[in-house]
């Protein structure tokens, strides 16, 4: 499958004047193909965000990239013109953050929020993205006499909707989704999924899906990438990866949240902290606070990459070297 | 509309507190206000003049003081002020009726001058956050606000006036002139010192508030988010910034319009400018208890009403007001 | 705190203050005449002996610009401080008890915002038969202190809906404790830029009110100095030192004050902060 988004040893930091520049993403690889939805799981600061906000052109300082690079359909997003990349912006890639519910101009109508965003990435005809808008409106289920409103007059949920209806109204060929749902209720979260999976499949863009709820992308992803202390630990299909995790992290995330359906679980949460990004232990990050922890290998050596043949690779020590091929 | 019913009335409670401010303060002075003045004039008070004081006070004496309350309060609502004592036998109201336009003139000039200038200055710096623009324009304002009108005024009048004769040194208009469109020029030649040291000194408020609001609202997730769209900078910086960020601007629009009144004050005074203002002073200064009280009272309610319009115009931009919604 | 020190602006701010703090206090020393001493020949020009000539009476100039320094300054920092301390009680005691206090105590704030604080000022100096720096401080602490009664009441609103504070109250803390335990500490810098402030705006309100003769005449003040100058025709005789410099230690003052106002604010407002 050609890959329509690649981010090849992506390492990003932030600096603020006269402090040392601490890194929050460290040397991460991954591929998003058309129609695929990739997830990213991690804890909250594990870089996730950072992650997505660079790859899609977004980052701001004191953010910068320090080295790697983002490829979408083989054109470097970094490199780009600031003019450039906002004409990639909404049309071509689109990103719906965390919290949307306040993503909105509460001065601006929402249908004017649609259209001046038509209007300059080349939908000239006022009727034409009028309509177009009101169909993303219907494909994400607000009823249409909201279109003509303002922010504050639609419910949470409506307004997530909105926001997601606004980043696919250009039919992009990529989608970034950071915790779209964290901010709702369980049974809007349900429904707006949902809806997700529903639009991928009509409108076919491939998506990055990143959350702390492990749970809900081994349900919606078809891959998952495990993020912790800004690196990549594990990274597998989604079947795989929740019927045979590998590294101890994505054990223990596992562990950590009920699923969406199913019976009871008991939960439990992990031991420890995340690590200060400013003073990471040497070895394997994840170190501390691992229950499989190899005493005297783990904390002084950096676990190798390890890779199975069904696409599944994961980053530990503990990983058999015979059914493996050490990267 | 329930805003603005809120807003009217508050205007009607607070101009009711003002009046009934203007009864109590004379009477909480030490010392009775008439027995003062007639100490002050020894005796050479007519019954007239008296009674202008009566009517002005609503000190009858005959009456009870709730009487004279209401007596006080039905001359007011129907605008007889009493007579002046210093210009006798001017009435307050004739007085009040001549002068108030050069104030309005001059004091509405130097508001709306003042806010649209510093407001767009400030939005620019704000925007520009950190450029050679703010940290200029920052320090200047602070000096701009920090300077005593009169003095700015003396200075003008000595210089400009007094020594390069570039404009006139007093008064609203020039002797031989009459008021009409002919007139017009020498009005001006004669506003325009007052009404430029006058815009000055508020310019610089305007410019520190939008800066600072406008930096507060680029923090804002919308504004991001509006620029994620791929939106110009321009339409950004209007639509999505300057839009929110001038909405804190209208409720400081009561102190303002404060400011600017009371420097006129100031202004009127050293350029022997004939509005209320000076009238005031004048009053103040010779003791002329009726006319204090009638300017007064006409300074309140205008500043009133100036509020009440910018209440207005708020709920014009700020649709959050205008439509209720929910959250 | 250190944010503070490093902000060139509050440096600049600070560094005036500390000036005139030292012109104030050293004033004894550093002025070659007493201020009131009015021996000298009246309307003497600019000269060796005279730094910036005498005045309509007789004084020296240069020092009557250096004892001024007091005046000033002592109206500027005790008038804040003052009207700093009523905005604080009636703000936060408004905004965190709310209900009827509070709606009762709005419409008071509103009433003084609306009027014009310096209009209300001119006339209760005029029924005022004393007069005198006191008399301006009290005056000025009376009708200066709306607005920012009404910032800092929005502070407290604020705080007070914040989880620490509920669960204070819901651990049986008294309410005086409550607030001055928790919501003031935390409104430090808000307070602080509200004390700049309200220095600024009687620094400027007492000259003002001196200029017009509403003050003591007699007293050393840049603002009387000012009066002296316009009633004395220093307009006429060509004295303009004597029109611009007191003029310019009030707008040095003034912007002292405002300086530290707008860097305090920078400071303590999350909003404004970079990061």
């Amino acid at each position: 499958m050609a890959e329509l988004l690649e981010i090849s040893g992506l390492t990003i930091g932030y600096g603020w004047k006269g402090r040392p520049m601490v890194t929050v993403v460290r040397d991460v690889d991954l591929a998003l193909g058309a129609g695929e939805v990739l997830g990213v799981a991690g804890e909250s600061g594990c870089g996730k965000t950072t992650l997505a906000l660079a790859a899609s052109g977004l980052l701001d300082p004191p953010g910068q990239v320090l080295s790697g690079s983002v490829r979408f359909q083989g054109k470097d997003v970094l490199s780009l013109s600031p003019k450039e990349l906002r004409g990639l912006h909404l049309s071509e890639i689109s990103m719906v953050f965390q919290a949307s519910m306040n993503v909105l101009n509460p001065v601006m109508r929402i249908r004017d929020q649609f259209l001046d965003a038509m209007k300059y990435h080349g939908v000239s005809d006022r009727a034409e993205a009028e309509a177009r808008a009101r169909e993303m409106f219907d494909l994400v289920r607000i009823p249409q006499r909201f279109f003509g409103a303002y922010p504050h007059q639609l419910s949470g949920g409506m307004r997530q909707r909105a926001v997601i209806a606004l980043a696919l109204v250009l039919h992009p060929k990529v989608l970034f989704l950071d915790e779209p749902t964290t901010a709702l209720d369980v049974v809007v979260q349900r429904s707006i999924l949902q809806m997700l999976n529903d639009l991928r499949r009509q409108l076919d863009f491939g998506v990055m899906f990143i959350t702390h709820d492990l749970s809900l992308l081994v349900e919606i992803a078809d891959r998952v990438a495990i993020m912790y202390a800004g690196a990549v630990v594990e990274e597998a299909p989604a079947r795989e990866l929740y019927e045979k995790p590998r590294h101890p992290y994505t054990e223990a995330l596992m562990k950590a949240f009920p699923p969406l359906g199913g019976e009871r679980r008991r939960l439990e949460g992990i031991a420890g902290q995340p690590p200060d990004l400013r003073h990471l232990p040497s070895g394997c990050s994840f170190a501390p606070r691992c229950p499989k922890v190899i005493a005297g290998t783990c904390e002084t050596i950096e676990p190798p990459v390890v890779e199975w043949s069904q696409g599944h690779r994961a980053v530990c020590h503990l990983c058999s070297q015979e059914e493996a091929r050490v990267v | 509309m329930r805003f603005l019913l809120r807003r009217l009335l508050i205007l009607l409670l607070t101009g009711w507190a003002a009046l009934t401010l203007n009864f109590i303060l004379p009477r909480l002075m030490p010392g009775n206000p008439i027995e003062a003045m007639l100490a002050r004039y020894q005796g050479k008070l007519s019954p007239q003049a008296v009674g202008a004081l009566e009517i002005a006070f609503g000190l009858n004496t005959r009456q009870s003081a709730i009487s004279q309350y209401f007596t006080y309060f039905g001359h007011t609502l129907t605008g007889n002020f009493g007579t002046s004592i210093s210009y006798y036998p001017t009435k307050v109201s004739t007085i009040i009726a001549s002068s108030l336009p050069w104030t309005i003139g001059l004091v509405g000039f130097a508001t709306i001058i003042a806010f649209v200038v510093g407001t767009a200055l400030g939005a620019v710096a704000g925007w520009r956050r950190g450029s050679r623009l703010d940290k200029v324009a920052v320090p200047f304002s602070v000096m701009l606000s920090a300077m005593p009108v009169f003095w700015i005024s003396l200075l003008a009048l000595y210089f400009l006036a007094f020594r390069l004769n570039w404009f006139p040194i007093s008064g609203g208009i020039g002797t031989s002139q009459s008021m009409s469109i002919s007139g017009i020029g020498s009005i001006i030649s004669h506003a325009a010192l007052p009404a430029i040291t006058l815009t000055l000194v508020n310019v610089g408020g305007w410019v520190l508030l939008m800066r600072n609001s406008t930096v507060s609202v680029l923090g804002e997730d919308f504004v991001k988010f509006g620029r994620s769209k791929g939106l110009p900078e321009r339409v950004v910086a209007y639509h999505y910034a300057a839009r929110n960020a001038i909405l804190p601007n209208f409720t400081a629009f009561a102190m303002a319009l404060g400011f600017v009144v009371a420097g006129a004050i100031f202004t009127e005074y050293v350029f022997s400018y004939p509005g209320i203002a000076y009238y005031l002073l004048q009053a103040v200064l010779s003791l002329d208890y009726p006319l204090i009280q009638g300017i007064f009272l006409v300074i309140v309610v205008v500043v009133l009403l100036a509020n009440f319009l910018a209440d207005m115009l708020y709920v014009v931009l700020d649709p959050r007001i205008r439509t209720e919604g929910r959250s | 705190m250190r944010a503070f020190f490093s902000n060139r602006l509050a440096m600049v701010g600070l560094g005036i203050l500390v000036f005139f703090g030292l012109v104030a206090l050293l004033a004894p020393y550093i002025a070659p005449y007493s201020p009131t001493d009015i021996n000298f020949t009246p309307m003497l020009p600019v000269s060796a002996n005279h730094l910036l000539g005498t005045t309509s009476q007789g004084n020296d100039i240069f020092s009557q610009l250096i004892y001024g320094a007091r005046a000033s300054l002592f109206v500027g920092l005790v008038a804040g401080a003052i009207m700093a301390m009523v905005q604080l009680v009636m703000g936060v005691f408004s905004g965190y008890v709310g209900g009827w206090t509070d709606a009762v105590l709005s419409t008071i704030v509103n009433v003084f915002l609306v009027v014009p604080g310096l209009v209300l000022l001119i006339i209760i100096a005029a029924y005022l038969p004393q007069r005198g720096l006191t008399t301006i401080i009290v005056i000025l602490a009376v009708t200066g202190w709306a607005w920012g009664a009404r910032v800092l009441r929005a502070q407290a609103i604020s705080l007070r809906d914040r989880p620490f504070v509920e669960a204070a109250r819901m651990s049986g803390e008294g309410r005086w404790r409550i607030v001055l335990g928790h919501i003031v500490p935390n409104m430090f810098g808000v307070i602080a830029a509200n004390f700049f402030g309200a220095a600024l705006y009687a620094v400027l309100a007492e000259a003002g009110l001196e200029f017009l003769g509403l003050g003591n005449i007699n007293s050393v003040t840049w603002g009387t100095m000012l009066y002296w100058a316009e009633n004395g025709d220093a307009v006429l005789m060509g004295q303009w030192l004597y029109l611009l410099l007191p003029g310019l230690c009030i707008l040095l003052l003034g912007t002292a004050f405002g300086l530290l106002n707008f860097a305090v604010d920078q400071v303590a407002n999350p909003r404004l902060r970079r990061n």
